[in-house]
């Protein structure tokens, strides 16, 4: 599979995205610049966390509009695969890439820490290879990562099976103390319709490393990638 | 006003205005004036300072750049690396603007780190805020953790370590110390001169505001009540531009085709050009019409002293304008030119083809013509009672379980997550305590076996009570959590915050600390590789802070598996503790806090125990399989044991092998120990270590599931603790929201 990053300025995990998927392919993905108009040929776009152009405004709200997105938006409708982390999630949700958006967290502050997350569905690429009942530990970092959708949007995502991951407690307790950010239903990450195009708040690039400590997020970017469960 | 009431009022004592006269032969103007206001400020030149500053010890194999060579200390870490480290203040403008104040602080340091082509990799903070149960501090701590939140998260670099502190001594005048650690390939560092005469002189970063300007001057005088007057003094930071800035010098430095840089700090373009052309012995022509500015009419003095954030100086050779310009314009950053290097070693400064100031570069700077004070110092009265202290009057307790409950809840002793939650500690994928805790922060060195340890470490109330010693255990203990990490200590860099200067007893503490610190340092082998002293953090109405001399220590882990982490890791395990164990309370948080007496010494401490400690931990590494290390310091063995006992929510079952005072024994400071945890089947290989050093040691306990017992009696279990450790902070700020 060919991978491209896409580096916005203020984009600060595009490193890391890099490394951890290098590590788990042995292939160092493309850089995709913002100014690029077009992608080259790649499987897989990956828009990484960070304050991309400042994020000044609402989160990703600016960086909808930069020279790239035009190209990536073509390349989501000829079905190429599209996956946001952290601001990137927040640039597909601006971008309408997936369903809803991200509000400040209801404390009003950044918040970075592991959280549990637990997939909500299995049928999508993201999440083919995960057991959905073992909780999977996680970093988040942000302050905008309060997923919320109206009702409509809600009862469309439950009923299109789009919701990818729930917050959740270390043995899978769904409830409002392990929600970290007030999100709607505890929703971590959800994807297109067409479950091509995959958004989640949490950073599956911080988890891929045994030297920090926490793995999980390795099985997660496995699963997309098609690689067999990584042992660590 | 003449020029002798424009010297006073820019605060430049009659005889610096004689000086000034005389290095010129001739009247200043108004724009000299300044020019010399802020490169002579306490800030930028440390003329009260630096006659002490030189005695500490600054030699060592690692270094590469000396205190004082460059905007910060280069130390080899083999592998073709460099590591650059350095801390910084920046408490006046906190005191003012909280959040401002604290993120340009963030600012300021990390371009400190890239300006010599180093990509920051790790930053620290150490916090002093005056009693938590007022408002205003609380408004302060949050206006203060916010900045550098919002600054560092989107500059993208993790917050690894660093300590919060309350004390009512910092009511008016809080301490908010940034610390930046950078890597850099050997050969692709950058320094900070000027030379070769024609080579274009460039300003690149943000356009120059009217912000800051003599924000220098500013840090260098007492805080008051009129000090909100000051408000135009603090800066605006941009960590977008920052990061940017960061991202283009780096690709910049990697042309070839640079000579020299500088980042614009305090005293902004007359600080750069200034310390830059000495640096080289070279000149400059600075047109300062030039100076791209964010609005219409500055006048030249404005230009040359403005504190905008966000700018860098830089000097690139002849012939490869094109290459520079192209790097800036493809990161959309402004890169202009505003002048030429020349051999003439004067500043000169041009304003719409009007000459509007000429100046020696030499003469404005630091180890050039500033000026060098003697100060004179005497031991301040409070001593006496700190001498007198008679710890008998002190009653034992007949329930510890209070004291453990008021220990472990207590603002100062317990989990600042509430702070560091609201820093991004993970950006970089490096830093390997983020979830696993240590004594000391690790971070990865990709590409290499090693990892860098860091740790910033001042106990104000020992540099109080004594701050010769206090000082030489800031860096002890600094050592001491290096070493249990796994690491070898190597160098250090300092933040010096005292009172004003002019106030002998203040400079007495100055004096004391240095004398602590340089025998500190030279007993661990850890040259200063330079930092910042900030004076005049004695607010006018209510007396001194505490003498906090911070120490940043850089260390170095030859092989990431010599990492060893805090948290006890089974039930059953045995808990041993090594080192001196004392009768005495004197110094520790609970006979201030619980007892509320402030008057006792420093607890005890000696160098060379010290020292046998850390060589009995470096010989056992690799060969005794510890389950976890943790040093005893502030809150006592007590603390220890709690901090070990939390993570992974296991008790511990222990008793005092020391017929001392139990209050004494368990909550007494006494430097020089570790606990640490072993695999029973280990026991028999530690001994044998143990055996062979001349450091007291004894078998403490046990690890147990949940339950807490010392000394034979039940002290609840680990839960009960829990939520006092790691809420109490957070209990408290949320009270306002």
């Amino acid at each position: 599979m060919k991978i491209g990053v896409v580096v916005f300025p203020g984009s600060n995990c595009d490193e890391d995205t890099l490394f951890a998927l290098e590590q788990l392919t042995g292939k160092r993905p493309g850089i995709i610049w913002h100014k690029d108009t077009e992608l080259g040929s790649v499987d897989l776009v990956v828009l990484p966390g960070g304050f991309s152009y400042g994020d000044y405004l609402r989160s990703g709200a600016i960086a909808r509009f930069s020279p790239v997105m035009g190209a990536v938006v073509r390349h989501v409708e000829r079905g190429g695969l599209l996956l946001g982390i952290c601001n990137g999630f927040q640039v597909l949700t601006e971008a309408r890439l997936v369903p809803g958006v991200l509000r400040h967290n209801t404390n009003r502050r950044f918040v970075c820490r592991p959280v549990h997350i637990k997939p909500a569905t299995t049928h999508t690429l993201l999440t083919r290879q995960l057991d959905p009942d073992r909780p999977l530990q996680i970093p988040i970092a942000h302050g905008e990562g309060n997923y919320y959708i109206d009702e409509d949007g809600y009862r469309m995502i439950l009923d299109g099976d789009q919701i990818l991951f729930r917050y959740c407690g270390p043995n899978g307790e769904l409830a409002d103390e392990w929600n970290p950010n007030g999100s709607m239903g505890h929703i971590a990450g959800v994807c297109n319709k067409e479950r091509t195009v995959f958004g989640m708040m949490p950073h599956p690039e911080r988890a891929s490393d045994a030297l920090l400590g926490m793995t999980d997020g390795a099985q997660i970017l496995s699963s997309l990638l098609g690689l067999s469960s990584v042992e660590m | 006003m003449n020029t002798d009431e424009t010297a006073k009022a820019l605060g430049l004592l009659p005889e610096e205005l004689q000086k000034i006269r005389d290095t010129l032969g001739r009247e200043p103007n108004f724009t000299e004036l300044s020019a010399y206001s802020a490169m002579w400020s306490e800030h930028c030149s440390y003329k009260n300072s630096i006659v002490w500053l030189k005695t500490l010890p600054k030699d060592g194999e690692r270094m590469l750049a000396k205190a004082g060579e460059e905007n910060a200390g280069l130390v080899d870490l083999g592998d073709g690396l460099g590591c650059v480290f350095k801390i910084e203040s920046h408490n006046h403008p906190s005191a003012i603007e909280p959040y401002q104040g604290a993120a340009t602080g963030v600012g300021g340091i990390n371009r400190d780190i890239f300006t010599m082509g180093a990509r920051p990799v790790a930053q620290l903070n150490s916090l002093r805020f005056g009693d938590l149960s007022q408002e205003r501090n609380r408004q302060l701590l949050r206006g203060v953790v916010r900045g550098i939140g919002d600054y560092g998260n989107a500059f993208g670099v993790p917050v690894v370590g660093g300590e919060v502190y309350f004390d009512e001594c910092y009511n008016i005048n809080p301490l908010v110390n940034a610390m930046s650690v950078g890597l850099v390939a050997r050969d692709k560092t950058m320094s900070a001169s000027a030379h070769g005469a024609d080579n274009p002189v460039y300003i690149v970063g943000s356009r120059t505001g009217k912000d800051g300007i003599h924000g220098a001057s500013f840090a260098s005088k007492d805080l008051t009540e009129d000090s909100a007057d000051d408000l135009p003094s603090v800066q605006v930071g941009d960590p977008f531009q920052e990061k940017l800035l960061l991202e283009a010098s780096l690709e910049a430095i990697a042309t070839g085709a640079l000579i020299g840089m500088q980042d614009m700090g305090a005293a902004g373009i007359i600080c750069s050009t200034s310390e830059m052309s000495a640096k080289g012995g070279a000149g400059m022509e600075i047109h300062l019409d030039l100076v791209p500015t964010r609005q219409e009419g500055m006048h030249a003095w404005e230009i040359l002293l403005s504190e905008s954030q966000e700018r860098m100086l830089l000097v690139c050779e002849r012939g490869h304008e094109k290459e520079i310009e192209a790097v800036f314009d493809r990161w959309d950053l402004q890169c202009v030119n505003i002048g030429t290097v020349t051999d003439t070693q004067l500043l000169r400064f041009h304003m719409h083809g009007e000459l509007v100031a000429e100046l020696p570069a030499e003469s404005l700077v630091l180890g050039g013509g500033a000026p060098v004070y003697h100060r004179e110092y005497a031991e301040p009265a409070y001593r006496e009672a700190i001498r007198n202290f008679d710890p008998q009057t002190i009653p034992v307790p007949r329930d510890l379980q209070a004291v453990m409950d008021h220990l472990a809840g207590h603002p100062n002793l317990c989990s600042k997550r509430w702070v560091y939650e609201q820093y991004d500690h993970m950006v970089g994928t490096t830093h390997m305590t983020a979830v696993q805790q240590a004594a000391a922060a690790v971070v990865d060195v990709r590409g290499t076996e090693k990892a860098l340890v860091l740790s910033v470490d001042c106990n104000p109330r020992y540099t109080y009570a004594d701050p010769y010693t206090g000082a030489a255990i800031a860096v002890a203990e600094a050592a001491r959590n290096v070493v249990c990490a796994g690491g070898d200590p190597v160098a250090i860099t300092n933040c010096l915050n005292f009172g004003n200067p002019y106030n002998p007893g203040v400079y007495w503490q100055f004096v004391e600390a240095i004398r602590g610190m340089g025998d500190a340092c030279r007993a661990f082998n850890t040259p200063v590789t330079g930092g910042n002293v900030s004076f005049y953090n004695q607010s006018s109405f209510e007396g001194p802070v505490f003498p906090t001399p911070v120490i940043g220590m850089l260390g170095v882990m030859d092989d990431k598996r010599q990492f060893t982490t805090l948290a006890f890791r089974q039930a059953g395990d045995f808990i041993y503790l090594i080192g001196r164990s004392s009768g005495d309370i004197s110094g520790s948080q609970y006979l201030y806090s619980f007892h509320g007496r402030k008057d006792s010494g420093a607890p005890p401490f000696s160098l060379a125990d010290e020292c046998a400690l850390h060589a009995v931990l470096r010989e056992m590494r690799g060969r005794v399989c510890l389950e976890s290390l943790q040093d005893v310091s502030d809150g006592g063995l007590f603390t220890a044991l709690l901090e070990c006992a939390l993570p992974g929510r296991l008790g511990f079952e222990v008793v005092a092998d020391l017929d001392v005072r139990r209050d004494a024994y368990w909550f007494g400071e006494a430097q020089g120990r570790v606990i640490l945890s072993i695999d029973p089947l280990e026991e028999e290989l530690l001994l044998k270590y143990l055996q062979r050093s001349a450091l007291p040691w004894c078998k403490l306990g046990v690890v147990t599931t949940c339950e807490i017992r010392i000394d034979g009696q039940n002290h609840q279990s680990v839960a009960h603790y829990a939520g006092l450790y790691e809420n109490s902070l957070g209990d408290a700020m949320w009270q306002d929201d």
